[in-house]
């Protein structure tokens, strides 16, 4: 009960740091996939030679522990002179993070894309910006929509880990409650049910690219 | 060849040939305006890739194509010839309709979605009016009552049927089918050469790639033979399956009249 009583009573920190994350996740959202949309295309266009470095280099993103990458972002950038805030610090590390994924996430979906139907869209003479929007996206999306909701609940999880460097976030919450209220279990069962929620709602709306539908 | 009317197929000395091995060698012909062209040959002879040559979906090495008097894939003659840019290139692909053998119907569309696709959002044409048009076309093809149906939810040769009422909705110079009953199941041919039928009946200028015999003899106005990425013979259906001149179109009919 107590447990409880300390939550409520605290209940400005959660919500703010529900707030942030939130912010985080939705920001990182927001700029990760119509990033990583574009890049797709980029690479699709692209010459074979450029596409093949520009993979090398998202595969090393991908390889790289999120953890250190926050670590580099926001201690590393001040050894060159840049200060950023922890907030935009775990900000610029999400985006970049899961861009690389939702990139390669996009390339394999575009494999499974039925080759003929964009023959098609080039046989009735589409021009490059109508075959993307009518045709390939429509499809693209449809395919890639599980995976896509899967990596943006990692979105969720990951922004977790800002804590380290000192986002003030679902969990830095939970542990200030823990440690001010000596009370190890509520808080952190109370932030995983925020978590839940913000996973459902992503789920929701991410989901929904799966479903573009052409009139 | 030569004539005042160009044709609306012109294809001149083309060839092609993937890393080194020859597709096609030295093809010409015309198909006139109006009229209905097979091509036969044996797997691998060269007639899909002959017919992709002809909007550009394959890019032939040398030869040139003309659709309805334009340029196709290439324009200029000697040292001035260029690639059409990619605005030319879809500009003059959107002047031919093209059936395939999958269909490649767009899943993501319904059926009348699918027909009313390339009217309204590559010519621009006012969607009110290509609807009504489109629901008249699928009219045609006998597929009226599945205009608000998906492409997963149709037979194969409904699926054939939307695929030629979505080439047609583009009001199209020219028809390429390629190979369009090879897909189907038997009993599914017989509705879509129907259709096919009445479309050669109408005057419509087809290019047909087919293993359809029957229909090559009943409705083409002339058919090209090809084997090994040449032109062997060419002619009217009743000469070409009554009295074939070449001893490997004989070989070949011997095979279907078996």
């Amino acid at each position: 009960m107590n447990s409880l009583n300390a939550i409520w009573e605290t209940r400005d920190v959660f919500l703010s740091g529900a707030g942030v994350s939130l912010l985080l996740v939705g920001l990182c959202l927001a700029i990760s996939l119509p990033l990583a949309t574009l890049a797709h295309v980029a690479l699709q266009e692209s010459a074979a030679g450029f596409a093949r470095a520009a993979r090398l280099l998202l595969d090393v993103m991908r390889c790289v522990p999120f953890l250190l990458l926050a670590y580099v972002v926001y201690y590393g950038l001040p050894a060159v002179g840049i200060r950023p805030e922890a907030f935009w610090a775990g900000l610029s590390s999400l985006v970049v993070y899961h861009t690389a994924y939702f990139i390669e996430i996009l390339r394999s979906a575009a494999l499974c894309v039925p080759q003929d139907t964009l023959v098609a869209a080039d046989a009735f003479g589409f021009p490059r910006y109508k075959r993307y929007t009518r045709i390939v996206f429509p499809q693209l999306f449809a395919i890639a929509a599980p995976v896509l909701v899967n990596q943006s609940v990692m979105v969720i999880k990951d922004s977790a880990l800002l804590m380290i460097i000192t986002v003030q976030e679902i969990t830095f919450a939970a542990n200030f409650v823990s440690a001010n209220y000596f009370s190890p279990f509520a808080p952190f069962l109370f932030a995983m049910l925020l978590y839940w929620l913000m996973s459902l709602l992503t789920d929701r709306l991410v989901g929904r690219l799966g479903k573009l539908r052409m009139r | 060849m030569e004539d005042s009317v160009p044709a609306a197929i012109a294809v001149r000395g083309l060839c092609k040939d993937y890393d080194g091995v020859e597709i096609l060698r030295d093809i010409s012909f015309d198909v006139p305006k109006g009229t209905t062209t097979c091509l036969l040959g044996p797997s691998g002879s060269g007639k899909s890739t002959l017919l992709r040559c002809v909007n550009w979906l394959e890019v032939p090495g040398r030869g040139t194509i003309r659709v309805g008097g334009a340029p196709m894939g290439r324009t200029g003659e000697g040292a001035a010839s260029r690639p059409l840019s990619r605005k030319e290139l879809a500009a003059a692909r959107g002047r031919i309709g093209t059936v395939f053998q999958n269909f490649a119907l767009w899943p993501h569309m319904t059926v009348l979605g699918n027909v009313m696709e390339a009217p309204v959002h590559v010519h621009g044409r006012p969607r009110a009016e290509v609807r009504a048009e489109a629901l008249a076309l699928l009219e045609t093809v006998g597929l009226a009552s599945k205009a608000e149906a998906y492409p997963h939810q149709l037979s194969g040769g409904q699926k054939q049927r939307v695929a030629i009422a979505r080439a047609l909705a583009i009001r199209p110079e020219v028809l390429l089918f390629d190979e369009p009953t090879s897909a189907l199941d038997p009993e599914m041919v017989g509705e879509v050469l129907g259709v096919m039928r009445d479309l050669a009946a109408r005057g419509l200028t087809m290019l047909v790639v087919t293993h359809e015999m029957g229909f090559a003899r009943d409705v083409a106005n002339e058919v090209i033979f090809l084997d090994g990425g040449k032109l062997v013979e060419t002619g009217r259906p009743e000469d070409f399956f009554g009295h074939p001149k070449t001893e490997r179109a004989q070989k070949f009919l011997a095979r279907f009249n078996r």
